[in-house]
């Protein structure tokens, strides 16, 4: 079913292009710039499962990769799992807590869930912040002898950047899926009148709990894999609340709801700031441009990129999603 | 006197002033269904304003209050033109983004003119002692100064016809406009009045501390808090949900590691939000 | 005639061919915006500083020819995730052949991990934790006290003071300060000082009034920790102004500010921990004395070198004299000849732990405690009061002299 949309075969072919080209070229600095684009697609387009495909704004999302990360490093580091079942179990780990606090503040509806999301955060920060397994204030780290068993420190990276692309792809796919299904219908319902599709019988609850722990899953597996070659983890820039509101910015600017827009938003966004951040004049400016540009975008372009693309070119509607 | 009692009181005195600081959110979440993001920015500048003007006239820092009530004022008005008027009564989202966008506008702009170093204003009241535990000056007359700014709002609101006319398009928008009130108006000028409180809450901090451009933020997320424990509907509730939570530090920091203290904060915020959506001094939803 | 000139002015030439201008790039990133953007500029203006001498010298001399040294510099945005992206591509794009690290310990964890996993040197400075040389590296060399070493020097000098004073350990709940009051605790028990107070608190923190009960409810009488600049500036304006009366007070790093004087009374007495200050009077073996390098700050940018400023052109002056000493700049040369630095320029002694469980972390240099006093004219100022060689000034202690006495009648009576 799904292999019939374009945009399925649009994705497996960027996905590989992804992975082939910094190989071929053996090119470090493309790989950094290219993973740091990948993280990002992958957090918007989670994102919009939950903000665009049912309405809830979740502004606590940078928990799912923290944590993910933190579980992540834990059991590669102290427990010496290998960083493909630790990211796995990270996946789970984060997918059960959501799932568990989401019954409880998915009654909540519009900026109280919102807030809801933002009182999880803070409360995480401050208990991983004690939590002593987990080093507490001062984090965790990466000691270099954990690479050895994936081959040495530069493989081990090499191995990272692939199994993010396969998140990266995975995310992608997952989000295609979901919208042809009967799943993303009653999502849909649920987003444009909740009491209404109530009513006509659609399980809410089980749903909405259901796609938050979802949009859990692939966060928390990517944040395993990029806490794991940054070598460390702390609190403090684990749960940055900013980064949250990031992931949101870029979803809306790409076009909310659509999975183009958000993978679209996400990367244009991150190249665009490490551009403004390379620069040497504009280095400086670099929020106040971001800021502006994102003013602009909400008031008059509330469609995002992807509402300007089509309005532009409608045909594109076909091929994307 | 006892350890306890000057925790406590400690945290009456210092729970004014978080009270305040969210007045002017709950305010404008109130009547225009907007989350404020500029609020944050809004503390931060009156800090700085408070700075600049001490550091120049070198006068009464409360009487400096004045003109940046007004500062803050002019500021909100600007904002709600940037960013607001095209953005009310959509989807909350819509808001919360264009506020942000706006918030690190102000942000970008006062690292590049003030960097992250912190900033003083050395303006000491005499304080009052009470055995070894001291409670200084500044926290006594920002406490008062918050009561009163809190309670010229209240006669603001329920005692002056353009109070009315807020609370009118609080209720119901459409319908005030029907009885002939421009609801842009009104709505502009809470916008205004919401930031010209925020601001000043930032002068009365930047009596008590040193603070950085970044300072705001962390009174912004603890606005957040004040609004929910308070409620929508009732603005100056949000002064007494302040003290509230000012004497829940109080009570709660002689007992177990400080560290602890955010946990319990937010902990709380979300089990207030779960099982008491309409807050507890609310009248709406 | 006219031959021989041609011939002259052919070897000429050869000759200056061959003392060529050739350069050396090394690579770092600085915290232009988000919360480290100070200190990271102090220590940008000490690598800007070096350079700039050294490059008007003629350069760095090694193997008979000499290497202009040029930067290669991005903003991180206080970001470990930019910091990764940006040291490979320096090293890999820019083709830098040495890196210093970025400002801050996590930044610098981060960075590490690029420079390791492409096996080049880094010299790292205004990070002191021990953590990230403890994880089996063989290109860092720290430039700082480590963490671990913080307060060894304030705690010595409390003990001698007063055996029988109450400590309370108080500090920020971030990497860095949790770690240095942990050491300092740990230290402080080994050396027989009584602790009765150890908490951490958010960073987030704006009002100490409930913690600065519980501390004064613990009655103790020295008081050590802080965090950074914001939370250490707060704690020492409502320790004074809520009369902790302490007789020591050490905070981490934002009493090193010349800004910290905005605080006035309340900054009289404060001592910080601190890799250098001006007064530090070391004779360098080779570079600038203290005196000279401040003066050259000053000159350039208008205000005094803080001790970040101090680590960077440290920093820097290490490094030429580690690839003078290689005679090139092939890595494993300099590498070498890091591992054998024992050197004292004016920032201190310089020796780096060469075993591989802790390589890199630095050996030799020792933590002089600063405390803001008094001068003639009532303005406050600096001084060095520990340890002894670096001394300028006598310690005061006890800070609090009772109630009623101003800083000026305090003073009289001593």
């Amino acid at each position: 079913m799904i292999f019939k949309r374009p945009f399925f075969w649009i994705v497996i072919g960027v996905s590989a292009l992804l992975a082939l080209l910094p190989l071929w070229g053996n090119d470090a600095t493309l790989r950094e710039t290219l993973i740091l684009s990948a993280v990002a697609v992958i957090l918007a387009t989670n994102l919009n499962l939950m903000i665009g495909y049912t309405g809830y704004v979740n502004f606590g999302n940078v928990i799912f990769f923290g944590l993910g990360g933190y579980i992540g490093l834990y059991l590669t580091t102290v427990r010496g799992w290998h960083l493909i079942t630790a990211a796995l179990a990270a996946g789970l780990a984060v997918s059960l807590f959501t799932l568990l606090f989401g019954l409880a503040i998915l009654s909540l509806r519009g900026a109280y869930f919102a807030l809801a999301t933002i009182g999880i955060l803070e409360a995480v920060r401050a208990f991983v912040s004690n939590f002593a397994p987990w080093g507490k204030a001062a984090g965790l780290y990466v000691s270099f002898a954990v690479y050895q068993p994936l081959g040495g420190p530069m493989r081990a990276v090499w191995l990272a950047y692939f199994l993010v692309i396969a998140v990266f792809c995975l995310s992608l796919l997952l989000s295609l899926a979901i919208k042809n299904s009967k799943f993303g219908l009653a999502l849909f319902a649920i987003r444009e009148d909740e009491d209404a599709a109530v009513t006509l019988g659609v399980n809410a609850r089980f749903y909405k709990a259901r796609i938050f722990s979802l949009s859990a899953f692939l966060p928390a597996v990517a944040g395993a894999l990029i806490y794991f070659k940054s070598g460390m983890i702390d609190p403090g820039e684990a749960f940055e609340l900013t980064v949250s509101i990031e992931v949101i910015v870029m979803m809306m600017l790409g076009g909310q709801g659509s999975i183009m827009g958000a993978a679209l938003g996400a990367a244009l966004y991150e190249q665009l700031r490490g551009y403004l951040l390379t620069s040497p004049s504009l280095s400086h400016f670099q929020l106040v441009i971001a800021g502006g540009l994102l003013l602009v975008i909400v008031q008059f372009a509330p469609g995002g990129l992807i509402g300007w693309l089509y309005r532009l070119v409608p045909g594109a509607r076909r091929l994307f999603e | 006197m006892s350890g306890i009692f000057a925790s406590l009181l400690d945290g009456l005195l210092v729970g004014c002033v978080y009270g305040l600081a969210a007045i002017g959110l709950n305010l404008i979440w109130g009547v225009m269904g907007v989350i404020n993001l500029t609020h944050g920015a809004m503390i931060a500048l009156g800090m700085f304003g408070l700075y600049l003007l001490f550091s120049s006239l070198a006068v009464n820092a409360y009487i400096l209050l004045l003109p940046i009530l007004a500062a803050g004022f002019a500021a909100g008005i600007v904002v709600y033109w940037m960013a607001v008027y095209r953005v009310v009564g959509r989807p909350a989202l819509m808001s919360l983004l264009s506020t942000f966008a706006v918030n690190m506008m102000i942000i970008g702009i006062g690292t590049t003119l003030w960097s992250t170093s912190p900033y003083n204003v050395n303006f000491n009241l005499p304080g009052i002692s009470l055995g070894p535990y001291t409670f200084t000056g500044n926290h006594i007359a920002a406490a008062i100064a918050a009561v009163i700014l809190a309670g010229a709002l209240h006669l603001f609101l329920y005692y002056t016809r353009f109070g009315r006319a807020i609370r009118a398009v609080a209720d119901n928008r459409d319908a005030a406009e029907l009885m002939g009130i421009s609801s842009t108006r009104v709505l502009m000028v809470t916008f205004g009045v919401g930031s010209a409180l925020a601001v000043a809450s930032g002068g009365l901090i930047a009596t008590l501390f040193p603070f950085t451009i970044l300072s705001g933020g962390v009174y912004q997320l603890r606005s957040f808090v004040v609004t929910v424990l308070a409620g929508l509907g009732r603005p100056v509730g949000a002064l007494f949900a302040g003290i509230l939570l000012g004497l829940l530090e109080g009570a709660v920091t002689p007992f177990i590691a400080i560290s602890w203290i955010p946990l319990i904060e937010f902990g709380l915020f979300v089990v207030v939000l779960v099982l008491f959506p309409r807050g507890l001094f609310g009248r709406n939803a | 005639m006219r031959r021989v000139f041609t011939l002259f002015v052919f070897a000429l030439f050869c000759w200056t061919a061959a003392r060529a201008q050739q350069t050396v790039t090394i690579g770092f990133t600085v915290s232009n915006t988000g919360s480290l953007n100070v200190d990271s500029l102090e220590q940008y203006r000490g690598f800007e500083l070096w350079r700039d001498q050294v490059n008007a010298a003629g350069g760095i001399k090694a193997g008979g020819k000499s290497y202009q040294i040029k930067f290669v510099t991005y903003d991180d945005e206080s970001q470990p995730q930019r910091v990764q992206q940006l040291y490979t591509r320096m090293i890999l794009q820019d083709k830098a052949q040495f890196l210093f690290s970025p400002y801050s310990s996590g930044l610098t964890a981060t960075a590490a991990i690029v420079t390791e996993q492409n096996g080049k040197i880094m010299i790292t400075t205004g990070a002191a934790e021990d953590k990230t040389y403890k994880l089996g590296n063989q290109y860092l060399f720290q430039m700082f006290t480590p963490a671990s070493d913080y307060l060894t020097s304030a705690l010595d000098l409390l003990k001698a003071k007063d055996a029988s004073t109450q400590v309370a350990f108080v500090c920020a709940d971030d990497s860095f300060s949790s770690a240095v009051a942990a050491a300092g605790k740990a230290y402080a028990q080994k050396i027989g000082l009584k602790v009765v107070f150890d908490e951490a608190y958010s960073p987030d923190t704006t009002d100490f009034g409930p913690i600065i009960d519980k501390v004064v409810a613990s009655k103790a009488t020295a008081f050590v920790g802080g965090g950074h600049y914001a939370d250490g500036a707060t704690l020492a304006r409502q320790l004074y102004s809520r009369k902790a009366k302490l007789e020591f007070l050490s905070l981490l790093v934002a009493p090193g500010s010349p800004k910290f004087t905005e605080l006035g009374n309340a900054a009289f007495g404060v001592t910080v921990p601190s890799q250098w200050e001006v007064q530090s009077a070391y004779k360098p073996q080779f570079g600038p004395t203290g005196a000279e390098f401040a003066k050259a700050y000053q000159a350039k940018y208008n205000s005094p070198p803080s001790y970040e400023s101090a680590g960077g052109y440290a920093a820097g002056l290490i490094l030429q004299h580690a690839i003078e000493q290689a005679g090139a700049i092939d890595t494993a040369k300099v590498a070498s000849a890091l591992n054998s630095t024992n050197a004292t320029t004016f920032f201190g002694l310089t020796k780096f732990a060469t075993g591989a469980k802790e390589h890199g972390l630095q050996m030799g240099h020792n933590m002089v405690l600063a405390q803001w006093q008094e001068d003639k004219s009532g303005k406050l100022d600096k001084e060095v009061v520990w340890p002894a060689q670096a001394q300028s000034a006598q310690i005061v202690f006890p800070i609090w002299q009772g109630p009623a006495k101003t800083i000026a009648q305090a003073k009289q009576a001593k």
